[in-house]
């Protein structure tokens, strides 16, 4: 699914964000990404999703090769990687609804599947009364959940989240975890950074730990590692 | 692209307008602005050029008949004149036509005061307009009117006019003048195209985020473009038709305003009509291209993310 071979990236100013990073990440597995701010962890992410691409190294994700992808191809591999973030990054001026069907109408789903998914997944994150509601009228743990509606709208194989539960209370970050759990059990690979020992401690499943550009550890059903 | 996106691209790019109203605002107010500048300037450049035209042409010869001539006495007159040979086409106006004449001139509040003087009334003669063919030689035909006329007694004419000192310096006048106004009208232009393309990059910069977002979840170049390429239009079309409808309704007003006043000085204005068949399709293809332009540029730089 996603299988990493030496890589390396370097930002124009010289930081060496990941100095020769080899792993592979199966389908339907949950890994968390953990370690210290400023080690590489959003680097590892962006470079799935191809924000960022590999300077050294050979990357594969969904039989793509990343580094070696043309431009035009880039929205393509995105379509079947869903991605959160910590700041929700929802379409402002769209309700909750719009928000989701967006994904959809980028696909050019046909109509009347796009209203009947996008409503089972607005459903199936808890929000289905509030489908009208702009992002400015929901609470941080809704926006989150109307991003992970975006997310697995498609049915993306795999799913990115960078620091989904960053600006969340301990109890809406269960909520969220529990929902991912969930959309974990129904087949989709997911990929999480996080600084949250807690969920980490407690929600054992793969860890793997990046320091100063390097993968220092990678634990099935590992522990945080660190001092919160 | 599939219809169904087509359709849907519209129907953003529409919504936009609406979703950062005041972003859209902005951009009304100033290609309104930079075009009402513009469009009033290419109406001074056009009355100004129809000025020229008209005292161009009126270099020619006016020659007041005697209110007591005989109809033998005027077309032996006309015969002497024919001969003059700079004179080119010589026109005889019965006094009625010249009563006409004026009235025109004067428009609707001049018509009402000129009824009393029809028929019996009409205080005008006949005249004679002579024609000369180089509008450099008027001077020595004049002459030679005033010739014929003062070789009878009473002499044949009451008046002979014609723009007398003002031929030479003219030509070089009306030229300078329609020189200067295309420089003025094309900085203008330059000037309304910078205006608009930064409310429309000020606009794109505030989307930026959107824009990443959209990205993010896959959507191609092409699908991101098209509405803002439906909304730029939009916005161009529509306020540059508020722009033409405001300068060509203006106008009107102007011209309803001025005519008396400008008529007893034998000035016309370009008409409504003429006026309307240059203003709305400069205006409203030039703010259509401004918005489409804008927003096409101004996305493409944001779109390498």
């Amino acid at each position: 699914m996603i299988d990493m071979m030496d890589i390396w990236k370097t930002y124009p100013n010289g930081a060496h964000a990941l100095k020769g990073v080899s792993v592979v990440i199966d389908r339907n597995e949950f890994v968390y990404i953990v370690g210290p701010s400023g080690a590489g962890k959003s680097t590892f992410m962006k470079l799935i999703y191809r924000e960022e691409f590999p300077t050294k190294g050979q990357l594969f994700v969904n039989g793509f090769n990343i580094g070696k992808l043309k431009p035009r191809k880039i929205p393509y591999v995105r379509r079947n990687i869903g991605v959160i973030f910590q700041d929700y990054r929802l379409l402002p001026k769209l309700t909750a609804y719009e928000n989701v069907a967006f994904a959809m109408e980028v696909i050019e789903a046909p109509r009347k599947l796009m209203k009947k998914r996008t409503m089972e997944v607005l459903e199936l994150v808890g929000l289905g009364s509030k489908h009208g509601h702009l992002p400015a009228q929901l609470s941080g743990g809704e926006q989150q959940r109307v991003a992970i509606a975006r997310a697995i709208v498609n049915n993306p194989s795999v799913i990115v989240a960078d620091e989904p539960t960053g600006n969340l209370d301990p109890e809406t970050s269960w909520g969220i975890m529990n929902l991912l759990e969930e959309i974990n059990f129904r087949g989709t690979t997911i990929i999480m950074a996080t600084h949250n020992r807690e969920i980490v401690n407690k929600l054992r499943k793969r860890v793997i730990a990046i320091e100063d550009g390097l993968i220092v550890r990678d634990q099935a059903r590992g522990e945080y590692g660190y001092e919160a | 692209m599939k219809l169904r996106t087509l359709g849907r691209h519209i129907r953003e790019g529409v919504r936009n307008i609406f979703r950062n109203g005041w972003m859209s605002f902005a951009s009304i107010s100033s290609i309104f602005i930079s075009l009402f500048i513009l469009g009033a300037f290419v109406l001074l450049a056009l009355n100004v050029n129809k000025l020229a035209d008209q005292l161009e042409s009126q270099v020619e010869i006016r020659a007041f008949l005697q209110m007591d001539a005989t109809k033998e006495s005027e077309a032996a007159i006309e015969t002497k004149l024919r001969n003059i040979p700079e004179v080119k086409s010589v026109t005889y106006l019965t006094a009625e036509q010249n009563l006409q004449e004026m009235s025109e001139m004067l428009g609707s509040d001049g018509k009402q005061l000129l009824e009393d003087f029809q028929g019996e009334d009409n205080p005008l003669p006949a005249s004679f307009t002579i024609e000369v063919y180089d509008p450099l030689t008027v001077a020595a035909a004049a002459a030679q009117v005033e010739a014929i006329s003062s070789a009878q007694d009473p002499p044949a004419f009451q008046q002979v006019k014609y723009g007398k000192g003002t031929v030479e310096t003219l030509f070089k006048v009306t030229d300078t003048v329609r020189n200067i106004g295309l420089i003025i009208v094309a900085g203008l232009a330059v000037t309304a195209m910078f205006l608009i393309a930064t409310t429309i990059k000020t606009t794109i910069i505030n989307r930026q985020r959107e824009i990443s977002i959209m990205k993010l979840v896959g959507a191609t170049n092409a699908f991101i473009r098209w509405p803002f390429f439906v909304e730029g239009a939009l916005i161009g079309f529509l306020s540059s038709a508020l722009t033409a409808a405001v300068v060509i309704f203006g106008y009107g007003e102007l011209i309803r305003q001025s005519e008396f006043d400008l008529g007893l000085m034998s000035i016309r204005l370009v008409s409504m009509n003429e006026a309307a068949a240059i203003i709305v399709p400069l205006t409203i293809g030039i703010g259509t291209f401004l918005g489409v332009w804008g927003s096409v540029l101004s996305v493409r730089r944001y779109l390498k993310v």
